[in-house]
């Protein structure tokens, strides 16, 4: 009864005209909203202006994606909070959304591509993608993935011709399963405690609490800061979404999440498992002092599907990550004896 | 009436809830129609794929427990990954209960089909082909059940992978057989796992036959108990193609059967032949490693009731050809590289053996080469299994 009179209410508001904007029953029901409209997450399409209870966030690392461009808001529902977490993502509440929009600029102006969401429902997590119209006024369900042809410059000034690749539904959960559950990735303390995020979200009501001693990952391109915590930073966010013991990668034994100590699961002087021709000649995943010798640069460099490095959604190499990476294998000193 | 009714609630209870056949033909935009029956499919339900060549550009991938996938059979359903873009492998499969059956995965950029963490997963009449031929450009693993408990592999097809054809891992009870692996660098091969019995297949031109193997640094250690049986394990003697940094790219060229650092492993009633090298190799894990508790050793082997045909005629191993003269142009079918000494406990019935008597960790040049005949003792009871009984009718 109590649940018969929970919808009446969600279908009376969506009749009364929503209060937040959001259309709350398309986040927690079952099935696949057609279009990204459905969820009323932005008041005006076309611009994306944020509903509501949408608040933008952006990661001091972030994934590299074919240089794409990422809006990013996390969307609580009214009366709801996020909990705080010193290390897990925060804990979003049944109905909470991540919605996430990739784009390139054309002549200067943010065009968008795909939107995916990630819906907290009461089964779990759902991811969704979504693929925009030419005229972007709406974006479309794409369960099935697609792939787009994109032209693009580089921060360097190189251009790029690539087939920008939209997850399926599947590929999704690849690296957002941990343990067999589809869970957010970027929205952990570390990564949003920057440029006052966290502050505003509890300001705004929607976090529970804030520590003053709330962890903080490096910035990847901050050369102020030391190089190590730079490369881990970027190996955490780009790698250690599989590579970790619950992730796709578990069986692989190779394990690039921060908090991780153990040298060899951290790839030095690591033989491979499973990398087949990802090895290339090389040994070991890193080999200190030496990143020509190390498998990890030899599969970031790559863009072969059989060798690349992440599986999904690189159709380029992050130019700017390799030279941190290398020049952190490099930074460490030499163990000539291991060999 | 009622008991029309009660007998109707009774089928729906025992039998998925209106299971489907969702069937996908050959033709434009095959990616997005076969993901899309993937992702559509609920448990109970087949996905019927068509005759014909579906020509694809990303991996495929299923999650849904208990969904059969099924071709039109392994030479006329033909899933093409030669324009693959993306993906680390053609197929993925990562839920309980799934049937692959009856169609061909053929030139995938990474491996052909990987199912992880996927139980009483059943490969029946499956193909994977590299269709170049044997290179090092090659996808890694042609089936590659990963992390699964309970693993039915029958009458599958491999040829090309450029490391191995039929690869399980880290898994437990797990069957391989009827099964042929050719013009891989290992045909078939079992590593950090238990309870495995690879029985009635034909490993042959590849570089090592069959292989088992437990190494360190793996989330999971090899429980071991590994039978191989019945196996017709000829002339593997295609050169090793397989990147140089891969473990397989030390397995030598014309390698039978190769037992490396597992426990409790049956080699027997095998036919073996026209392996260059050996036609049964056991031997310690010999690189540095620092994974404590990891046990470099091969324990409780037996080799009973082979049948031996040439071998030992072509020995690639380090130091194999001196090893040859000194022994009067061939080596003997067996081969142990002796580490470990009683503790490996080596018996059976096969012989004769050469042993090196090599410590762990020394060279070739420390070789004292000798030969042995085995000690046949009345083996220790061995462990058993048998897969869930759905597992055996699904590869009916």
């Amino acid at each position: 009864m109590k649940a018969l009179l929970g919808a009446a209410a969600l279908f009376a508001a969506a009749l009364l005209g929503r209060p937040t904007g959001v259309n709350d029953a398309a986040i927690t029901a079952e099935g696949w909203p057609a279009h990204l409209s459905d969820y009323g997450f932005f008041t005006d399409l076309k611009a994306r202006t944020p509903a509501q209870r949408l608040m933008a966030y952006d990661l001091e690392t972030p994934l590299f994606s074919d240089y794409a461009g990422k809006e990013r808001y996390i969307y609580l529902p009214d009366g709801t909070r996020a909990k705080y977490d010193p290390d897990k993502p925060l804990d979003l509440p049944v109905g909470a959304a991540l919605i996430k929009t990739f784009g390139y600029p054309v002549n200067g102006v943010f065009k968008p591509l795909e939107t995916r969401v990630l819906l907290h429902r009461a089964g779990g997590w759902v991811p969704i993608p979504y693929v925009w119209n030419a005229e972007g006024t709406d974006a479309d369900l794409k369960r099935a993935g697609t792939r787009v042809p994109v032209r693009f410059t580089d921060p360097s000034g190189e251009t790029h011709s690539i087939s920008y690749a939209v997850p399926n539904q599947n590929q999704c959960k690849d690296c957002h399963g941990l343990a067999g559950q589809v869970t957010p990735i970027g929205i952990k303390a570390r990564y949003l405690n920057h440029g006052g995020q966290l502050e505003k979200l509890l300001a705004a009501g929607m976090l529970d609490r804030l520590p003053a001693d709330a962890p903080k990952v490096a910035r990847w391109d901050d050369t102020a800061a030391p190089i190590d915590a730079r490369a881990r930073a970027w190996l955490e966010i780009n790698c250690a979404h599989c590579h970790n013991p619950e992730g796709a990668a578990s069986n692989s034994g190779l394990f690039l999440d921060l908090a991780r100590t153990d040298p060899e699961q951290r790839g030095l002087f690591k033989r491979p498992t499973a990398a087949g021709r990802g090895a290339g000649t090389r040994d070991f995943d890193i080999v200190p002092g030496d990143p020509q010798a190390s498998i990890l640069l030899y599969r970031m460099e790559s863009t072969d599907p059989g060798i690349a490095m992440p599986e999904l959604g690189r159709a380029t190499v992050h130019k700017e990550g390799v030279a941190l990476v290398r020049a952190w294998i490099e930074s460490m000193p030499k163990t000539p004896e291991k060999r | 009436m009622l008991r029309f009714c009660a007998l109707a609630v009774l089928l729906a209870a025992t039998t998925p809830a209106m299971a489907k056949d969702i069937t996908v033909e050959a033709g434009p935009n095959a990616q997005e129609r076969l993901q899309s029956a993937l992702l559509d499919a609920k448990p109970g339900d087949t996905v019927r794929i068509g005759v014909g060549r579906f020509e694809l550009t990303d991996g495929l991938s299923l999650d849904v427990n208990g969904v059969t996938v099924r071709g039109a059979g392994a030479l006329r359903t033909v899933l093409s990954f030669k324009g693959q873009l993306g993906a680390g492998e053609g197929l993925l499969v990562t839920s309980d209960d799934v049937v692959l059956r009856d169609f061909a995965v053929e030139d995938s950029k990474g491996d052909g089909i990987k199912s992880k963490g996927a139980n009483r997963i059943v490969y029946k009449n499956v193909r994977v082909e590299w269709t170049g031929g044997p290179k090092a450009s090659n996808g890694a693993y042609g089936v590659y059940p990963v992390e699964s408990e309970d693993v039915l592999i029958d009458g599958v097809t491999v040829k090309g992978a450029s490391d191995a054809g039929i690869y399980v891992g880290q898994s437990n009870r797990i069957i391989v057989r009827n099964s042929t692996a050719m013009y891989n660098v290992a045909g078939i091969e079992i590593e950090n796992s238990g309870l495995a019995e690879v029985t009635n297949n034909l490993a042959t031109h590849n570089t090592g036959g069959i292989l088992v193997f437990d190494l360190p640094a793996l989330p999971r250690r090899g429980k071991g108990w590994v039978t191989v049986s019945g196996n017709r394990v000829l002339d593997n003697d295609t050169p090793n193609f397989a990147p140089p940094g891969n473990t397989v790219a030390t397995v030598p060229t014309g390698t039978g059967v190769l037992v490396m650092a597992e426990n409790d492993v049956d080699v027997r009633d095998n036919e073996l032949s026209g392996n260059g090298t050996a036609n049964i190799m056991v031997v310690a894990y010999r690189q540095p490693f620092e994974d404590k508790g990891y046990d470099p050793y091969p324990r409780n082997i037996r080799l009973a009731g082979n049948k031996h045909g040439r071998a030992g005629f072509a020995p690639a191993m380090p130091g194999g050809k001196e090893l040859a003269a000194a022994l009067g142009g061939t080596l003997p079918p067996v081969f142990w590289d002796g580490t470990g000494g009683d503790q490996v406990r080596l018996t059976g019935n096969d012989g004769p053996v050469l042993t090196l008597g090599l410590a762990l960790g020394a060279g070739i040049e420390t070789a004292k080469p000798q030969l042995i005949k085995l000690a046949d003792e009345i083996p220790p009871p061995w462990q058993t299994f048998k897969l869930p009984a759905a597992m055996e009718a699904a590869a009916r």
